[in-house]
């Protein structure tokens, strides 16, 4: 599934789109970084409620295909631009990380 | 036998905010001179927590990066206090983090045994009161 169709299926908030041509198949669940380096791939959708500066070093070294900041966690300007300096997408969602991970496991496996 | 391109990163231990510019920048590097994709990951996020290993404990310290026809060496050195006991030190959620760095979402333990699954080799050299030396190595395939 591509950034696009997982913006419009989730009703997400595209705060930075850089790569629409992403694909997402699956998905990784955490606010510990190293836990999301050593295990999630690069087409895992990475749900969180982070939003330090930190996560876009992490999401670009482990690639993952988008950042999906849950339960409408506020971010600031320079979280922004970090994220459109290192080409990262960035996608918000008001609802928890529990609700995101389930739409989005029901998306890719039906 | 070739001599080994190298880079050299100087890692500033009073700004955790910016912390891991220099594997980012490794990262882009690396791509430059044609490492595959899945060995540049590896090498990133190996190098990335040794980084921040660097900046939560021993007040930053140097990077090298040296890119050999088959394999990439990763050398991390600092003047911090060293590790007591680099067995208990590897395990899986241990970790002597501040709150301000847990905070953060780092201090999770899975550090060092990330740095160890990512590489095919790791060594740490280690003195309490001097400093840590953390080589590792990814095989080029």
């Amino acid at each position: 599934m591509d950034i696009i169709t997982l913006q419009n299926k989730l009703g997400l908030k595209a705060l930075n789109i850089s790569d629409p041509t992403r694909e997402v198949h699956g998905g990784y669940c955490g606010d510990l970084l190293s836990w999301v380096m050593g295990r999630a791939t690069d087409e895992d959708a990475w749900i969180t409620i982070m939003t330090n500066n930190n996560i876009i070093a992490v999401a670009s070294l482990a690639d993952v295909p988008c950042i999906i900041i849950c339960e409408g966690c506020e971010v600031d300007d320079e979280l922004l631009n970090l994220t459109r300096d290192k080409g990262i997408n960035l996608l918000v969602s008001e609802d928890s990380e529990f609700t995101v991970a389930g739409k989005l496991y029901g998306l890719l496996n039906n | 036998m070739n001599e080994p391109i190298n880079f050299h990163f100087k890692v500033d231990g009073s700004n955790f905010i910016s912390a891991g510019e220099a594997s980012v920048n490794v990262k882009k590097l690396l791509r430059q001179v044609g490492i595959a994709p899945d060995i540049i990951k590896r090498v990133s996020i190996a190098m990335y927590e040794g980084e921040i290993n660097m900046v939560i404990h021993a007040n930053g310290g140097t990077a090298d990066v040296n890119v050999y026809p088959d394999k990439i060496q990763i050398i991390l050195e600092d003047v911090g206090p060293g590790i007591p006991d680099i067995d208990q030190a590897m395990q899986e959620g241990f970790s002597t983090a501040q709150d301000n760095v847990r905070s953060l979402g780092f201090g999770a333990g899975m550090g060092l045994p990330n740095m160890k699954k990512y590489t095919d080799m790791m060594k740490i050299e280690s003195e309490v009161g001097k400093g840590t030396k953390v080589t590792m190595e990814v095989n080029i395939p």
